[in-house]
Parts: C-alpha cells; structure tokens; sequence
C-alpha cells in the first residue's frame, strides 16, 4: 500500500485535513474525499476546463493535479462562490443571460471568469473570448455566456 | 393566439442549482460501501481472443472481483433490439446484431469491452486493468463502407455472407419516367463522414441492488430512463416495481446518451446483484470516444432530374449507411436520411435506396441531427450544382420547388423513423426563405458587396440553404400535474432531460392553465419512482409531445380547480378566473381562494369524497401522436476564409426558424445557438479519423476539436415566423436538432461561393482546413 499523505488546505475558507494517496487528483480528493461534487470533470486531460478550480485565486485544470500539490494553498471551487439563495453576481448573470444549458461545464467557467473579471472590470467581447477560451462548452455556441459575461461585468461595476 | 406565460422570456427554474454546483450528476452519487468498475477494452478493431489471463490482477489488493464474458455464465446475452425494423415497407432485409455486455471469444470494434474489473476504488480497478493480459488473434479489419461490400471483403460477422446490415428501399411515383421527361440529368457521388457527440459528461452508471428489500436503484446518463428500467427488469428476472431508473441532471445528451442498452447498462445493475453492493461505473473521455456511439458516416449515389427553367422531376439516391459492428437502433437514421434528402421541396418522383453496412468501427445511433443533416448535405449540393448547369440563382432554383403552402399536410408517400407516414403537418415556407435573404442582405451582398470585397482580394462567400426538420414523433408521453396544499404544483414525466430548459419550457405550460407562477412549478423528469410510462428524449420531441402530454394533465387539473371552487366560491365555472395561485369570481375578486386551500379541500381528512370523483387535485394524461411536426428553417452565412491558413471567421450568421409555437424564446435561442456551434464543428472541425486497422486516431479532446468561443460567429442573428402544427393544441414543433442539421450544407455552399474562381466542387463533409487547402491545391494543379 502506497503511504499516505497528511493533506492540509483551505477549501472555500475552510481548513481540511485527510490523509491521502500522493497520486489522488485534486478533482477526485475535492469530489469523492470531500464531497464538493460541483467541480466537474469531462476530459481527464486538461482540455475541456469543466475542473477548473482558483488556486490562491489563479484558475487551474483539478484534473491535473494531484491533491497533495494544493498542501498548505487555497482552494476555491463553485461551492464557495454563492448559494442558491444569495448567487456571485458572476452566476446572477449567467441564469438572467440564459448562459448554460446542461450546466455541467458551468462550474469551470464560472471560477476561470471570478478573477478574470477581478482583473478586467471592463472587457471587450474579444477579451471575453479569449478569457473563456480553454473552456468547453456543447450546449450553448458560447453567444450567451459571452453575454452573461458581460451582464456580470456591469453588475459588478455597479 | 395569446398567452400570459407561453412565449415568454422566463428565465430557468433548474439555474440556480446547477449554478452553485447543487445539481445531482450521476457522478456525485456515493453509496456508502459502493464499489468501482473498470473495463479491459479491445486495442483491436476485430480479433479473436485466444485467451485472458486475469491471475496478476487479481491478486490485486483493494480488487474484489474479475468477470469475462464466460464469467457470467447464463446471464451472458446481447442486448435487446431497440427498434425493430420499419414492418410497413415491403421487402426490408434487416440483420440484427447487437451488442454483448462484454465481448465473448471474438472483438467487433476498438474499445469494446472484454474484461471488467470491481474494485474497492477506481484507481485500484483501472489499476487491474493494466495486470491483466489478453492474448488477441488479429483479424481482417473492415473499415471502408465501398470495400466492405465488396465480394471479398472480410466479415465483420462471420455468420453472415456478407456485411450488409439491411436494405430497404422507398419509392413516390416513378423516378424514371421524370428522368426520361427530364431536359437536365446530374450525378454526383457524396462522402460523408462521421462526428462524435461529446457530451461535456461522459457516461455514467451507479447500481444499487438492495438485497433486503429486493429493490435495484439506478443512476443512467440516459435519455430514455424508462427503457431501460424494463429492459433491465426483463434481463433481470425482476418485476418492473422492483426497478428504479433515475436520470439526474444530465450534462449534456445529444443522442448517444439514448443509445440503450450500452454494455455497461447490461453489467452494472447484474454485478451489483451478485455482489449485494453498489456499483458504479464513470466513462473517461477516451472511452467516450470508442464505447460511445457516434454516426454521419454514408456514401451518397444520387441523380436528379430537372426541367431547363429548373423544376425538379425527380431524385434518385442509392446511399451506403455505416452502422459500425453493431445496429441496436435499427433504421432511425438512414430513415431520417431519406426523409430528409427532398427536404421542403415539392419532388413528385423519388427513388431512395438505403444500403446499411456493418464495419470494424463503435456502434452507430443518433447524434443531434441523426441523419437529416446527411439528407440536407446531398438535396442542397445536388441544387447547387442543378443552379449551376442552369445559370439560375441558387435561391430562385429553390423557390421554384418549395412546397405551397396550400399543399399541407404534404405527403411523403415514403415512411419516417417512427414507421409512420411521413406526413407534413404545415409550412409555410416562401415568407421564411424571404425573410433570410432580407436580414442577410442576399442580393446587396452579390451585386455590391462582394465584388468590392473581392476586388481586394479577400476570399469571401455567402450560403444560404432551406431545411425542414422532422421532430415530435410518437409513440406517447405522458404527464401527471398535481397541485399541493401549499399552492405549489408538481409536474412529473417520463422523459429524461440533459439541458434543454424542460423545468422551465413545461412549467409555463402549467402555469398557462392554471395561474400559478413559473417558479412554483416544480417539474421532475427523468425518475422511473415518479412517473414510470414513457420512451424519451430524443428526435426533438420532448416540447411536442411531452409537452402536449403536460397540456392534457394540466388542462384536466384545472377542470377539477374550476369545478370545486365553483362549488366553494358559489359562482357558475364560467365566472371563475385564475390569478396569482389563486381562483375568483372575476367581478368580485375579493371572492377568491387559493389554490392550495382548494387542493387541500379536495384531499378531506372527514367526509366523503363523492363517488365518481378522485381525491386532490391531480390529473395524468397523455399524448400520442399519429403524425410528427415538421419544422423548417432557412441558414445564412457571409464567410471569410483566410488564405494562408484556411481559418473562417463568419461575418454574419443568420437563422429563421418556424418551429410553430414557441413556449421560451430564450430557451429556443440557447437550442439554436448550440445546435449551430455543433453543425459548424459538423462542417470545418470535427472528423473521427479512423486508420485501416480501425484505431481512431484523434480520441481524445486534444486531438478531436470542438468549437471553442473562437470559432463562433459573434453574433447569430434570429427570425421567427410562425406556423402553428395543427397536430398539437399548443401548436408547437421542435427545434432541439434544427441548428445542427443545414450548417454543413450551407458552409459548403459559402465556400464553394468564396473560391468562385477555383471552380471547386466540393462533394464531401466534414472539411477541415487542411482538407479545403488540398482541394485548393487540386483544382490549381488541374487547371
């Protein structure tokens, strides 16, 4: 049996402790270790952007790290933007902007947009696509997310 | 006809928990004490297994079990036919193949399954995986469509003389006499070739057999949960209470996901009951791309027959359809091809003959379009060419031959994937086909734009391609519509759904009859315990038919609302008004009472309820149609291709839908935009690229490119007409497919329109823009 790793990190404010293999993905230790199972995975290699989780409030693919690479930094996912009741302007906009369909890759390009949008108040629509670029989506051709992208922005000028 | 919550843009009931990662996937469930299964798949596209040697792997600590096809002893056997052969049409040949739940002494396709492995994780069980060894004899390999039906091809089933999987042919008047009438014959031969669908979730099974009270729970990515709840019953030997099939929240369908039963399917419920724990099983992408079923693959043979001012005679197509090794779904699509391949034009005389064949490759069924884009591609080439031989305008060719509005319901004459008559229910496609060419700025564009546009050098075109889409079809669906004591409605079907707004599109319906707001309607689909008669979501039916079945259940409701409030309220039915949840006397609106209160009144703890009568207020209904509703729809695109690099940027893209009525603009517009974006992967990026021994070579998101916000068109300008179905009292028709379908075609178009002066004629789909560079480089070596 591999030997086991003593992990501690923050995961949306909250400090978790749990002994893991070295080798457990990020995505799996924050779905099936931990139970957040909004962090989608659609591709297992990096392409698709559905993990994508801010680490120290960067954007990064969960599904290309291991859990152990997250000891001691910070975990943002899709759980610890809103709640149902009280949604990030970012998700606001999305549900008045019609920019999601099936809603499974909704949860990468939400935390990718999160600093994003920090970063650029105000982006042009050329901005927006390149921003949401290495996310994947099927269901919606991208016209309403580019949209709802834009909504979030004003709201959160506002 | 006016409604208050019908057409309205209302945005979605099921938003905010999928916004806040609260939406249950497949993937999210976890079972205390559940197990992981992982597959051994074949490397090889057809082979036979000399031996499997799974001794390593299993002494595999964390690993609880190894299963192969003899394994499973008596329990070994195919799935079931999904869909019989068409029994109206004479002659039909059919070979019905299907798929095992893992493979038994012979491998049919690259990926299929041979081995699974149960483990206590699914690190250890893919672990497993790689201990075991499989000794595989390699066989001849059938790939091409043309060289497998040749007389000496290899087999792919050794039973069989040939690798025809089934023939049948469809027939209205008599092509050739319109051919010998004809002053101009054209023949073209058209490669198709085939995408996958690529779900952003790929598949997902949890099993969950409860020894103690012999109940089996299952979480399926499937479109069609009740399906699989009785075939999984029957393959069982369980009753089908006993059965409970859910469909979560799907992350995307497109098809594939309605493919019952997938190997998977078969095994997951059958391991979790000889283990008495849950199982679950996750698709990684890889599998995706080879246990997945797929299509688009033919090989089109087609004539035409016009006269010299453009009318078309007749139309002849002797097509080949690739099933892969396996045809589970019988004929839907090359049934849609055909359906498909006069589009929406008036041709007297048609001939079509369909030749499926069986291949080395993953199975075939419906992907978004299923067909139709297949049928779209060859009608609107074969016209485009027909313009050409005649000097007309592409547009005028078309107007010639639409079908009149005065004409419907239009008869086919030929069968549809529901083996019913091909029945048009309406159209009225003239105002449509104007209404494109007005936004798209058709005639500017030729006389003045694009001469400019040329003259400085830029490489640019224009498409613009008419389409109908068949959608809606029976059996049935059927919907029960309950009102709570808090006022709240609950909406149950038995349709599945993966993203297309049914929590919100079927709760306007309800809201429409009964006066509550949309928010307070709370729809579950998808799950066998809440509703348990149905087939699915596919064929662009849900809105059509599952809709209508929401309609009757709902309309029923609120004859049981008006009847106890009239009694309550006492004032005449016809007096009675809904409002806000509530039911008053429309003079008097001070008379009123709730809706919960009257469903609370109509469930009495004393008293009677009155013979004759039911308790609460709940009704279930259901909605068969005899005929499907046939929507159309015009596409147009100004392109520009860069030279250098044959990348497109898409100047403008238009779409004029006529889906009849629409019950959420906003949820119509998200259809359309994403059925887009997966026609134009269809048109310039998306091919499964397979070699002669049958590995697809780009089975991975790396290497198999769908569309990225980049490849998009900025804006994709929408027009609605309206011609209401007249088969269905909310007078809709669908639009779940209708973006994918003409893009190929018209793309082509655009192109061939773009290189003008290269005389290129383009006779296959997908392109790529290394595909176009060397048709480009052809013609420049021809001339």
């Amino acid at each position: 049996m591999t030997k086991l790793f003593k992990l501690s990190l923050t995961v949306n404010g909250n400090p978790y402790e749990r002994q893991i293999e070295p080798r457990l993905l990020l995505s799996d230790f924050l779905r099936h270790e931990l139970g957040m199972t909004g962090t989608h995975v659609g591709c297992e290699h990096g392409v698709c952007g559905a993990c994508t989780v801010l680490l120290n409030g960067d954007p990064v693919r969960s599904c290309l790290m291991f859990a152990v690479q997250a000891h001691g930094h910070e975990v943002l996912t899709v759980e610890g933007l809103g709640t149902i009741d009280d949604l990030h302007p970012i998700q606001q906009a999305f549900w008045e902007a019609h920019g999601l369909q099936c809603g499974f890759c909704t949860p990468g390009f939400l935390t990718t947009l999160v600093p994003f949008l920090e970063e650029n108040p105000d982006p042009s629509e050329e901005e927006i696509r390149v921003a949401i670029s290495g996310n994947l989506c099927r269901c919606t051709g991208y016209q309403h997310i580019v949209e709802a992208v834009q909504l979030a922005a004003e709201k959160m000028r506002a | 006809m006016t409604y208050k919550f019908i057409g309205k843009r209302i945005k979605r009931n099921e938003d905010p928990r999928l916004l806040t990662g609260q939406a249950l996937f497949v993937d999210d469930v976890d079972i205390p004490g559940m197990l992981h299964v992982a597959f051994l798949r074949s490397d090889y596209a057809h082979a036979r297994i000399l031996s499997i040697d799974i001794e390593e792997a299993r002494q595999r600590p964390g690993v609880v079990a190894i299963y192969t096809a003899e394994d499973m002893g008596d329990d070994w056997e195919p799935g079931p036919p999904l869909v019989s052969p068409p029994p109206t049409l004479e002659g039909v040949i059919f070979n019905s193949r299907r798929q095992a739940p893992l493979a038994k002494g012979k491998v049919f396709h690259a990926g299929e399954a041979v081995v699974a492995v149960v483990a206590e994780s699914r690190y250890i069980a893919e672990d497993a995986v790689e201990d075991i060894w499989v000794d595989y004899e390699s066989l001849p390999v059938v790939v091409d469509l043309e060289k497998a039906m040749e007389s000496d091809s290899p087999l792919v089933h050794d039973d069989l003389d040939t690798n025809l999987a089934a023939h049948m042919f469809q027939k209205k008047g008599d092509y050739e006499s319109a051919r010998e009438q004809a002053d101009l014959i054209i023949q073209k031969k058209f490669y198709l070739d085939r995408g996958a669908a690529v779900a952003m979730e790929n598949r997902g099974i949890v099993a969950h057999w409860d020894e103690k009270s012999q109940h089996m729970t299952i979480w399926d990515t499937t479109q069609a949960p009740i399906p699989i709840r009785n075939g999984t019953a029957a393959r069982l030997g369980l009753s089908e209470k006993q059965v409970r099939v859910i469909a979560p929240f799907l992350g995307g369908g497109f098809g594939p996901k309605a493919m019952m039963f997938y190997p998977e399917e078969m095994l997951l419920p059958w391991l979790s009951m000889k283990h008495c724990r849950p199982m679950k099983w996750i698709e990684d992408r890889r599998e995706n791309f080879y246990a997945t079923t797929s299509e688009r693959q033919q090989v089109h043979e087609v004539e035409i027959a016009l006269t010299k001012d453009g009318r078309v005679l007749g139309l002849s197509d002797d097509f080949l359809h690739d099933t892969g090794a396996f045809d589970p779904y019988g004929l839907t699509i090359p049934l849609n091809t055909q359906c498909h391949v006069t589009g929406p034009y008036d041709i007297q005389n048609i001939a079509s003959n369909c030749t499926a064949v069986f291949t080395n490759k993953p199975i075939v069924t419906p992907v978004r379009g299923a067909g139709r884009p297949q049928g779209v591609f060859v009608i609107e080439r074969m016209l485009d060419f027909a313009a050409k031989e005649l000097g007309m305008d592409l547009l005028e060719l078309r107007k010639k031959n639409l079908i009149p509005p005065d004409a419907f319901p239009y008869d086919k004459e030929i069968i549809d994937q529901a083996f019913a008559k091909f029945v048009m229910d309406s159209g009225n496609y003239l105002p449509v086909v104007e209404k494109a060419r007005e936004m798209i700025g058709y005639d500017q564009f030729i006389k003045e734009e694009q001469p400019r546009l040329r003259a400085e050098g830029k490489y640019v075109g224009i498409g613009i391609t008419p389409f109908i889409e068949t959608t809606g079809v029976g059996p049935y669906e059927g919907a029960r519509v309950q009102i709570e004591p808090t006022g709240k409605v609950n909406v149950a079907t038995g349709i599945g759904t993966q993203g297309q707004g049914h929590f919100t599109s079927f709760a306007q319906i309800v809201s429409e009859q009964l006066g509550v707001a949309v928010s307070d309607v709370n729809l579950v689909s998808g799950d066998t315990a809440q509703f348990h008669w149905g087939t699915g979501t596919f064929a662009s039916r849900g809105a059509v038919v599952a809709g209508s079945a929401v309609l009757a259940a709902a309309t029923a409701v609120r004859s049981k609302v008006l009847k106890l409030a009239s009694k309550v309220l006492e004032a005449p039915e016809e007096e009675l008004e809904f409002e806000n949840g509530t039911v008053r006397v429309a003079d008097i609106p001070r008379q009123s009472i709730s809706l919960g209160e009257l469903a609370a009144l109509a469930n009495p703890l004393r008293g009677a309820v009155e013979p004759g009568s039911e308790p609460g207020l709940e009704a279930t209904d259901y909605f068969g149609p005899a005929y499907g509703a046939t929507a159309f729809g015009v596409h147009a695109m100004i392109i520009e291709i860069d030279p250098e690099t044959m990348m497109i940027e898409f100047k403008r893209y238009i779409t004029v839908e006529d889906c009849g009525t629409v019950l959420n603009p906003l949820i119509l517009e998200g259809q359309i935009h994403g059925g887009v974006s997966m026609g134009i992967g269809n048109a310039y990026y998306e091919k499964m690229h397979f070699d002669e021994s049958g590995q697809l070579l780009n089975a991975s998101l790396a290497d198999y490119l769908i569309v990225t916000a980049h490849e998009m068109p900025n804006r994709i300008e929408i027009g609605h007409m309206e011609t209401r179905s007249p088969f269905n009292e909310l007078g809709t028709k669908g639009v779940g497919e209708a973006g994918a379908i003409p893009v190929p075609a018209c793309f082509t178009q655009a192109l061939e329109n773009a290189f003008q002066d290269f005389d290129l004629e383009i006779l296959e789909t997908p392109l790529s823009p290394n595909r176009l560079f060397e048709l480009l480089q052809r013609e420049e070596h021809e001339e």
